[in-house]
């Protein structure tokens, strides 16, 4: 198929191709000959590691997208992203509390965020980072758990930031604390743990393992459904 | 819109039956009925694409051609490699930097152990971090670890391991306690109550999910934890290319390669765990995949060599909705949790023609039979077969909103092909997604090697012959854990001897004798997509 198609050229770190105007970035590098090992990972848009910066031609607007998930246009100049050395701080979970002074202990650099916008620009996954980071400023840290929860941790948004944050790192910190302190518990989870453990359940499941194929398949087919 | 004016007009068949389906399911199939449709469709039951393994342990078993081929290869290295100066040295050396790597190391650490994960990619580019539904746990009041595990082992043919799904089902409820500790962000309702829908296969609600993030909610959780531990290294872009074994047959460490240089060097170790997960990137029958770039079946060529024993290996799961247009997507996931919050596969006439959340290998055959015997699927335009899936219903049936909050990762997803998925129906068809075999293990991870433990998708035994939605993360958190655990109790006495690759004079004296001199080099390690020419 790929054969008959419209060749369209994209540049790669500046070198020419022409190839299928259909392709995302990812199948256009590796129809130009490209064997991938950085910048190449799930190829379903959920890894982060295929970040793509990219302008077109006489256009000064610098563009981002994940490769395995943004089709190639013409006059395309594409440079991928697969590492960036983005501060990432080391901690206890178990030993933090989740208020605002985590986050400004742990990331002292959000403070310094500047509210510019170009990290929310930036974003393959169209996050509102500058209103996360906003939100991280003020301490909320249930708001930047919740509004940077499709992340996928590309690091975009740390290349591109003015005053050197590591908005992702900040953003997962958040999560934990929120995920760990602040969620509200459930209720059924702890006392089946419980249950479990003390062995309410080890003779159901014994007989169950001592059932012959028929008497088996005969219980399976019998299960209530729940509606 | 991406769609066709030919799937614009057929669109409207979809939405003219919508009002009436709304309230009403197609059936489900008995197990008889369940047995015909697989024989006749489902793609494992295809004879000639498999064939009997030729040397070795498990000779004349049956696995898919391509997986043979890998298995049956041509080590990267020989057995008069130099193994006598090891570059470094550590207690448990878990290759493979997924799900079930992660949380091996996290349990290891925290039995004392000196770890390291080696990965062939990046840390948490693995299968973990793409799976969207969900993780299967038995903890609401009206169901039980018993009722999770006649679930399991139903789905699974009744072949399963048992003690495996033992551990499954009974470490299930722990394991989202544990994850919730670290910082899992589980859905739920307000006063905390998890919010828990249906999976293919399950007779109660217990699929817990972190909206459709959920494979990548948990490992970035994970990964950020081993980052936190001392006395874990993580070294990326270095995959195991072959296992050491000291003269009395003990597992004594691996010989890695540096992806980027691709020098070749020895790291000793008193024990290794194997998660290195599956192979769809071997593209069985030339099914599009689900599967990261590295799924390449690493480990299953690493241990076979050394003899271990597998396990289901002549079944693999093809997921039944892998998306089928537009063509840039072909064949990724779209998360059964799109079918159990509501939405059903029809076909060209509006009509529903299977129950929407039988498992997986039965969803995925009644797909295959609507769209090559009855006809009554869509033919893209590159000839493509497809059934609907009536996404918009989830919103009719839940509230205006549930689409984009449940499921913002299949949203996004095509939107970016300016689909909308909450106004118009997708196109599906199945997709190779998991491989339901692997090595075999006990219930602590061990292989018939000491020295040797297996988590994961690349372990065989825990899913029979058929793994239902959900039990995938489980699994990894559950057996991760667990070889985490029983390496953590073995390194401490462990005291392996000379290191060797004998094994390898073996291997190639077999391959010999069998008359095989296929130069394809084993472990693959990344599927070749390059254009050549």
């Amino acid at each position: 198929m790929a054969n008959q198609e419209e060749l369209i050229p994209i540049y790669i770190m500046g070198k020419r191709y022409d190839v299928p105007a259909s392709l995302t970035i990812m199948k256009a590098m590796e129809w130009a000959g490209y064997t991938l090992v950085r910048g190449v990972g799930c190829r379903g848009g959920f890894c982060g590691a295929c970040a793509t910066v990219y302008r077109i031609k006489d256009d000064p607007k610098l563009y981002f997208g994940l490769a395995c998930q943004t089709v190639v246009k013409p006059e395309m100049y594409l440079g991928q992203i697969p590492f960036f050395p983005a501060k990432r701080a080391s901690y206890d979970i178990t030993k933090l509390e989740p208020i605002a002074a985590t986050l400004f202990t742990t990331y002292p650099e959000t403070l310094r965020c500047l509210g510019c916008g170009t990290c929310t620009k930036a974003c393959p996954q169209e996050l509102n980072v500058k209103g996360y980071m906003a939100a991280a400023m003020r301490g909320d840290i249930t708001l930047v758990a919740n509004m940077s929860f499709d992340c996928i941790m590309c690091g975009l948004c740390a290349a591109r930031c003015p005053a050197e944050e590591p908005q992702y790192n900040i953003a997962i910190l958040a999560r934990r604390l929120y995920g760990r302190y602040l969620a509200p518990r459930s209720p059924h989870l702890a006392e089946r743990v419980e249950e479990i453990q003390s062995g309410k359940f080890d003779a159901e499941i014994q007989n169950l393992k001592s059932l012959d194929f028929n008497a088996l398949k005969e219980r399976y087919s019998a299960r209530e459904i729940e509606a | 819109m991406t769609y066709t004016p030919e799937m614009l007009e057929n669109i409207k068949q979809v939405e003219a039956t919508r009002s009436q389906r709304l309230h009403q399911t197609f059936p489900a199939m008995s197990l008889e009925e369940r047995t015909k449709l697989l024989n006749t469709f489902h793609p494992d039951y295809i004879k000639e694409s498999m064939r009997e393994i030729r040397i070795g342990v498990e000779k004349g078993s049956r696995m898919p051609n391509e997986l043979a081929d890998v298995v049956e290869g041509r080590p990267h290295i020989g057995a008069d490699f130099d193994l006598s100066q090891p570059e470094f040295e550590t207690d448990v050396l878990i290759i493979g930097g997924g799900g079930a790597g992660a949380s091996a190391a996290l349990m290891a650490e925290e039995a004392g152990a000196k770890v390291t994960i080696v990965t062939k990619l990046r840390f948490g580019d693995a299968n973990t971090m793409m799976a969207q539904g969900g993780i299967q746990a038995a903890d609401r009041p009206n169901d039980s670890p018993a009722i999770h595990y006649l679930d399991v082992i139903g789905g699974g043919h009744f072949d399963n391991f048992p003690d495996l799904v033992e551990a499954l089902v009974k470490d299930a409820p722990q394991v989202i306690a544990w994850l919730e500790q670290l910082g899992v962000m589980f859905d739920k309702t307000p006063d905390g109550t998890m919010m828990e829908e249906h999976g293919g296969g399950t007779s109660r609600k217990r699929m817990h999910s972190a909206r459709d993030y959920s494979g990548a909610e948990i490992m970035r959780t994970l990964r950020d934890e081993v980052r936190n531990r001392p006395n874990i290294t993580v070294i990326e872009f270095c995959p195991a290319v072959e296992l050491v074994a000291d003269k009395q047959g003990r597992v004594c460490g691996a010989v890695l390669m540096n992806l980027e240089t691709e020098r070749y060097f020895f790291t000793r170790a008193k024990v290794v765990i194997l998660s290195t997960g599956g192979g769809g990137r071997l593209h069985y029958q030339g099914f599009p995949t689900t599967n990261h770039y590295g799924a390449t079946a690493d480990g299953i060529a690493m241990a076979y060599r050394l003899g271990a024993k597998l396990a289901f290996l002549d079944t693999m799961q093809y997921h039944p909705t892998g998306a089928a247009y537009p063509e840039q997507i072909l064949g990724l996931l779209v998360t059964e949790k799109v079918r159990g919050l509501g939405a059903q596969p029809v076909n060209i006439k509006g009509e529903q023609f299977v129950y929407p959340l039988e498992p997986r290998d039965v969803e995925a055959a009644a797909f295959l039979r609507e769209c090559k015997e009855r006809h009554l699927g869509v033919v893209t335009p590159t000839g493509q077969h497809a059934v609907w899936l009536d996404t918009p219903m989830i919103d009719l049936l839940h509230e205006p909103g549930t689409i984009e909050k449940a499921l913002p990762a299949m949203v996004r997803q095509y939107k970016r092909f300016n689909i909308d998925m909450t106004k118009v129906p997708i196109l599906v068809y199945p997709t190779l997604h998991y491989q339901n075999g692997g090595i075999a293990i006990n219930a602590d991870c061990e292989t018939n090697i000491p020295g040797l433990l297996v988590a994961g998708e690349a372990s065989g035994g825990v899913h029979g012959r058929n793994r239902l939605m959900g039990n995938s993360l489980l699994d990894v958190c559950v057996f991760g854990r667990r070889a985490g655990l029983t390496a953590g109790r073995y390194y401490k006495d462990a005291k392996p001897g000379e290191p060797t690759l004998a094994h390898l004079e073996t291997w190639k004296k077999q391959r010999d004798e069998a008359g095989i001199s296929t130069p394809l080099r084993s472990p693959i390690l990344l599927p070749d997509y390059s254009r050549k020419g």
